[in-house]
């Protein structure tokens, strides 16, 4: 067994949530190409002000958008791991409530119903996993809401094959139009249950922007998705051109003989994600 | 580039086109969903506690630290649909936000001859420089969206609908 004490997570995560405060190295360079091949002007004009504003960000330290997003937390928890001092889920939001009052960061969550503002930010969202192990791995995503309205879920039938997967995601971008702040990412999680398809589909945000999925089949379908989004002439922030998204992330999991679930997460542009692994003490 | 300054009036929108840069000059208000929601209860139940004439909307919830603001984006502008007419009836002559609108926001743009202005979105950073000065104007619970003005100094849009309905959204 090793021990991790509930302030080392509550430290790791104040770190973390610094990532609103700049663009990940690989969405980064993924705008800068994007920028380089635009040809509508306003586009143009709209990547070339995402690059600055990313640069001023970084330079004074200040959150590249208001929208810091709500927390989400993709955790692998070793199984050897003897966790003391509290309760695990606490020590996240009370990284998040220290992290987002520190940074000057945007309290955005709120009770559904009565809309009352908890002003830290808190609570978080937790997926987590029990791994083999002595560590904790914490995956963070501020996860901006313009984007998060436009998900979507479609409960295919078999019938409907990858023909079908594909009409679904182009629907889900094209429904979201110029609302999810694009040039995006699109997340899409094939397979499982309802609720393990959206997961699959916000997992697959966490990867560098980009990078292909391990899986020849799915990183195919990838580039061939992504040629088709970006000829949709939406564009970056809606004002047309060749840039609609900068990827396209597909994970898949066995799913039920009846079904065949289809999960879009759409990340925007600002892709603010980081990730640490806590060491256990002996 | 245009330049827009305060006090702002409608005669001078109406000679604004879809697709011109404009930089903004003097006072704006703010809001976004829970103060719209106020707002139109305000306007219905007659107890607004601020004018809405020839005011300018800006859909956003700033990030601030240490009493100043570090990042203020636009919002996706369509959550506002619900409530925009009323507040361009009641007599706001513009809004700021990002994305397209619907067809109701598109007919009472023409009507009352006002303008969407759109912001790049997540560029937050860059338009709280914009900013020079704020005070809370009502509703200051809602924290981040409550109803602010803003004393802005060449905040760069885009004229994303003008007066006559024209959009660079639809191309």
């Amino acid at each position: 067994m090793s021990k991790i004490y509930f302030e080392d997570v509550v430290k790791s995560v104040e770190n973390l949530v610094h990532a609103c405060s700049s663009l990940t190295p690989s969405c980064e360079r993924a705008i800068s190409d994007a920028c380089k091949n635009e040809v509508n002007q306003n586009a143009k004009f709209a990547l070339e002000t995402i690059i600055s504003n990313n640069n001023l960000a970084k330079a004074e330290d200040l959150p590249i958008c208001q929208d810091t997003g709500m927390a989400v937390f993709f955790v692998e928890y070793g199984q050897e791991v003897n966790f003391v001092g509290g309760d695990f889920e606490d020590a996240l939001n009370e990284g998040v409530r220290r992290g987002y009052k520190k940074y000057g960061y945007r309290a955005s969550v709120l009770d559904p119903l009565t809309r009352v503002n908890t002003k830290d930010n808190t609570p978080s969202v937790v997926h987590t996993r029990i791994v083999k192990g002595d560590s904790i791995k914490i995956s963070f995503m501020a996860k901006g809401f313009g984007s998060e309205n436009m998900s979507k879920l479609y409960m295919l039938t078999p019938s409907q094959g990858i023909n079908g997967v594909k009409a679904a995601i182009i629907d889900a971008v094209k429904s979201a139009g110029s609302n999810p702040c694009p040039p995006i990412v699109v997340g899409v999680g094939i397979g499982g249950t309802a609720e393990k398809a959206m997961e699959l589909a916000k997992q697959e945000l966490l990867r560098p922007v980009g990078f292909p999925s391990n899986d020849l089949e799915l990183a195919n379908l990838e580039k061939e998705l992504l040629v088709d989004i970006n000829a949709l002439n939406i564009g970056a922030q809606g004002f047309g051109g060749n840039n609609t998204a900068l990827a396209v992330h597909i994970g898949k999991y066995p799913t039920h003989i009846s079904a065949l679930p289809v999960a879009v997460n759409i990340q925007c542009h600002a892709v603010r994600v980081a990730e640490c692994k806590v060491e256990g003490r002996q | 580039m245009k330049n827009i300054s305060a006090p702002f009036n409608k005669n001078e929108l109406r000679d604004l086109k879809a697709g011109d840069f404009v930089l903004l000059n003097g006072r704006i208000l703010t809001g976004r969903d829970a103060a719209h929601k106020r707002i139109v209860e305000g306007i219905s139940n007659g107890k607004l506690p601020f004018k809405l004439e020839n005011e300018i909307i800006f859909y956003v919830g700033p990030c601030f630290k240490d009493g100043k603001i570090t990042a203020c984006g636009p919002t996706t502008a369509m959550r506002m649909d619900a409530y925009a007419p009323s507040l361009f009836d009641k007599g706001v002559i513009a809004a700021i936000g990002k994305g397209e609108r619907g067809q109701n926001v598109y007919d009472s743009i023409v009507k009352n001859g006002c303008v969407y202005f759109v912001a790049i979105g997540g560029a937050g950073a860059t338009y709280g420089k914009a900013v020079q000065s704020f005070e809370v104007v009502a509703y200051e619970d809602l924290g981040t969206e409550a109803v602010y003005a803003f004393d802005v100094k060449d905040f760069p849009v885009i004229v994303a609908i003008d007066s006559q309905g024209n959009s660079i959204f639809k191309n």
